[in-house]
């Protein structure tokens, strides 16, 4: 590997990398991400690999496992280059036909194209699914086109030109005022400006300094950094380094969950490229800039994702937080001034190096420029990453983007910012995404989960699940924490199982007040939002589960029954031969009737029940109606008129 | 787990104090659980005191202090799992196999644990048995799935 010891050797690399790819070479891409795994690509890649050599095609056709592609659901993806030809969900089986008919033949596989459900147009390239066109994607569209395993790959896309722009056409004061003009804010979840935070960094009288990836993302339903890490780790890299030489400091850490086993090893992979070719290490390209990172693996904690938990982790202790009098931009991991933001704020500052804060600015809102990668999950058509401007709506994010709701199914709220965050209802849905107007409505941007809801999701529910998450994971320094959120989930979980009564409410608004404003960290003092969102915007459904033990989604156990209809069971036996207690009476052509001493409401019955029936019921708050005699569940000798 | 192994990790950490949990990652890595005697030694070679690294064992999730099972089933509760209906995976799988979340069986067959995500949301409710992922199951699908591990 060449040791690159100037700029004019980085750009004679640049042009040799370019001279020896041919862009009209066709190149097999397969996401290649950790989702996409999980649906089986790495059989596909095997498949691809065996049917191009067998074929004798090695030397014609090349192979790139890319990062990931944010389409999760119709995963796994193989984009087809230069023709930009997309299929979806591909198996093994079909790769023969892939290679032979595409690749060799130029014809396209219809059944395999994505076929836009309003429309039945079947769409070939890629950026033309309304999934993709309706994003923004500056940061995640590099994902495609690079092998993450490969340092050419990015730097064939003009890679590390910003740090060496930085090292050798920029001062640090520079830097810092094109990162202040930029707003860029962080996009951890507490929306700083970056340039304030590393400005107070760099005026910090101290020789050691120290600069840190925040990739411990905790909230559940959201992935975006891992895809990110795992898929573009040099973006990342090189965002350190500018992030470094800005503020004066030589050292760096990735703190990375060790949940993530595909992210640490690309990153691991990524940095030891990237100091064999000298962009990482001592006088990083001859600039005079030392500059080395390490990877430390998180341990399963949630609170380790705070700034100052993570520090304190950092430093090989248990990830307490600390109360924040001085700021870790001053004094942080072992005492130093240190500048941690996440990883999708790192990767913004290439971009806004190479092409300009006023270029950044043009996108987005007021307050909240550039754009924001959600993970946009639950109860969604199009369930995967998604890239957008700030300022969409979120009715344009989860109907354009996101393909509206699986099922027919009504939408109920759209969940953000992780447990610190709230939901909200239908009447917000043409709210424009940004750090102020979700705080406003009750919400926050946190790290970009984006849970969608529907009408069958219990929002008591839902805030009872989010502080059973926070009171596991609660460090358990403070009291108002470590007490009051426990207390918090106690309440809500009487509630759910019909034990609520007068008084629980207004006892919870006290211990929320308690928690905002005595924890001693974030993970606490934001730890009632889920339930004070619920509250404003759902509060039927709590009067419903105190007063009338009843819940309206028909979800909480202990407040439904089951029930089978018996106007319109057929007596096809199938929920009787699946259900675990045996709770169910009846045999063929006499309908069907659950003992409900003996159900345990697993919904098996409701879950098989064939969809042309719907016999299976779910009642709450009311009394389940008494088995109709035995005469009459014969099903032969009943009138069919109803 | 042999000393000498330990120690091997131990080094490739340099003896550093402040890589207490990395030491620990792999050797619960390896190990697949942290006995006593591991400990001891790690607190000997770092000079760490043993209740500081007990301290840690028990505060990260990642650590476990006794034997896991041959097959460890993580059922993921993360909030988009939780919206399509994984707490009915789960009560199923706790039927099953007879534990509940951060149980082993008796018979050391089957270790269950919840995780907070597994990042493939697509695929919710998700069950994962030995890195094996069980994608869009039904409580009706787990008996067969587990059926498959000795």
């Amino acid at each position: 590997m060449p040791l690159i010891k100037s700029p004019a050797e980085f750009e004679e690399l640049k042009a040799d990398i370019l001279l020896k790819r041919d862009p009209n070479k066709r190149t097999i891409t397969l996401c290649s991400g950790s989702a996409c795994h999980a649906t089986g690509s790495k059989l596909v890649a095997a498949s691809i690999e065996e049917e191009v050599q067998k074929l004798g095609l090695s030397d014609e056709v090349e192979i790139r496992k890319t990062g990931c592609h944010g389409f999760c659901e119709r995963g796994p993806i193989i984009v087809i280059q230069p023709d930009e030809i997309c299929y979806l969900q591909i198996k093994p089986e079909d790769v023969p036909e892939i290679i032979s008919e595409t690749i060799k033949g130029n014809k396209v596989i219809e059944r395999l194209l994505y076929t836009d459900p309003a429309t039945d147009e079947e769409i070939i390239h890629e950026s033309e699914i309304p999934f993709y066109k309706n994003q923004q994607r500056l940061l995640f569209g590099n994902n495609i086109k690079i092998d993450p395993k490969s340092i050419e790959d990015y730097l064939a896309l003009g890679g590390y030109s910003a740090l060496v722009k930085v090292l050798f056409k920029m001062t640090p004061e520079q830097v810092l005022e094109e990162i202040k003009k930029s707003n860029l804010r962080g996009r951890g979840g507490g929306g700083f400006p970056a340039g304030i935070k590393w400005e107070g960094s760099r005026n910090a009288p101290d020789d050691i300094k120290y600069v840190i990836v925040n990739a411990d993302e905790g909230d559940p339903g959201a992935y975006m950094d891992r895809s990110l890490l795992e898929g573009n780790p040099h973006s990342v890299l090189e965002g350190l380094a500018i992030g470094a030489y800005t503020i004066g400091s030589n050292e760096g850490y990735i703190y990375v969950r060790q949940e993530y086993p595909l992210a640490v090893e690309n990153v691991g992979i990524a940095i030891r490229q990237a100091e064999e070719y000298g962009f990482l290490g001592k006088n990083i390209l001859g600039s005079g800039f030392d500059f080395i990172v390490k990877v430390h693996q998180g341990a399963g904690a949630f609170v380790c994702g705070e700034s100052s938990a993570l520090m304190t982790a950092l430093e090989g202790r248990a990830g307490e937080p600390r109360p924040k009098y001085i700021r870790s931009n001053i004094k942080g991991l072992w005492e130093k001034p240190t500048v941690l933001n996440n990883v999708e704020t790192w990767a913004n500052v290439p971009l806004i190096i190479n092409n300009g804060a006023d270029w950044f600015t043009q996108y987005g809102t007021e307050k909240s420029k550039g754009t924001k990668i959600f993970s946009l999950v639950g109860k969604i058509n199009n369930t995967g990453l998604v890239e957008v401007p700030m300022g969409m709506t979120l009715r344009d994010i989860i109907y354009k983007v996101g393909g509206g709701i699986p099922g027919g199914k009504k939408f109920k709220a759209v969940q953000t910012g992780g447990p610190s965050g709230g939901c909200l209802p239908d009447n917000l849905l043409d709210l424009e995404v940004g750090f102020d107007e979700l705080t406003q409505a009750g919400s926050m941007m946190g790290s970009g989960g984006m849970i969608v809801m529907d009408e069958d999701t219990c929002m008591v529910d839902v805030a009872r699940y989010f502080l059973d998450f926070l009171t596991d994971e609660s460090c358990g320094k403070c009291a108002p924490c470590r007490e009051g959120v426990r207390q918090m989930l106690k309440i809500l979980t009487n509630i759910t199982r019909g034990k609520g009564k007068e008084g629980d409410i207004e006892l919870l608004a006290e211990l929320a007040e308690v928690a905002q404003e005595a924890a001693l960290c974030a993970l606490g003092q934001t730890a009632p939002n889920p339930f004070l969102s619920t509250m404003q915007y759902f509060k039927d459904e709590y009067e419903a589960h105190i007063k009338e033990k009843r819940c309206p989604s028909l979800y909480c156990k202990e407040l439904i029954n089951y029930y089978i209809d018996p106007q319109k069971c057929q007596a096809c036996m199938i929920c009787l031969k699946k259900c675990p207690s045996d709770a169910i009476i009846g045999e063929k052509k006499t309908i069907h009737v659950i003992d409900q001493d003996k159900c345990t409401k697993c919904d098996t019955c409701f879950e098989v029940c064939p969809p042309r029936f719907r016999a299976v019921t779910k009642i709450s708050g009311q009394p389940v109606p008494p088995p109709i005699p035995e005469e009459e569940r014969i099903l032969a000798g009943r009138s069919k008129d109803k | 787990m042999n000393i000498e192994r330990v120690d091997q990790i131990i080094d490739k950490h340099q003896g550093e104090a402040s890589s207490l949990i990395q030491v620990l990652l792999d050797i619960q890595g390896e190990n697949r659980w942290l006995p006593r005697e591991a400990l001891e030694r790690v607190s000997e070679k770092l000079k760490v005191p043993v209740t500081r690294i007990q301290h840690i064992a028990t505060f990260y999730k990642a650590f476990s202090l006794v034997p896991k099972g041959r097959h460890e089933i993580h059922i993921c509760m993360g909030t988009a799992c939780h919206v399509r209906g994984a707490q009915h995976v789960l009560d199923k799988v706790q039927d099953l196999t007879g534990i509940n979340p951060g149980e082993t069986d008796l018979d050391l067959k089957f270790s269950l644990e919840t995780v907070n995500c597994l990042g493939c949301c697509a695929l919710g409710p998700v069950m994962d048995i030995n890195g094996q992922i069980h994608g869009k199951i039904s409580p009706a699908e787990t008996a067969d799935a587990l059926k498959k591990y000795e």
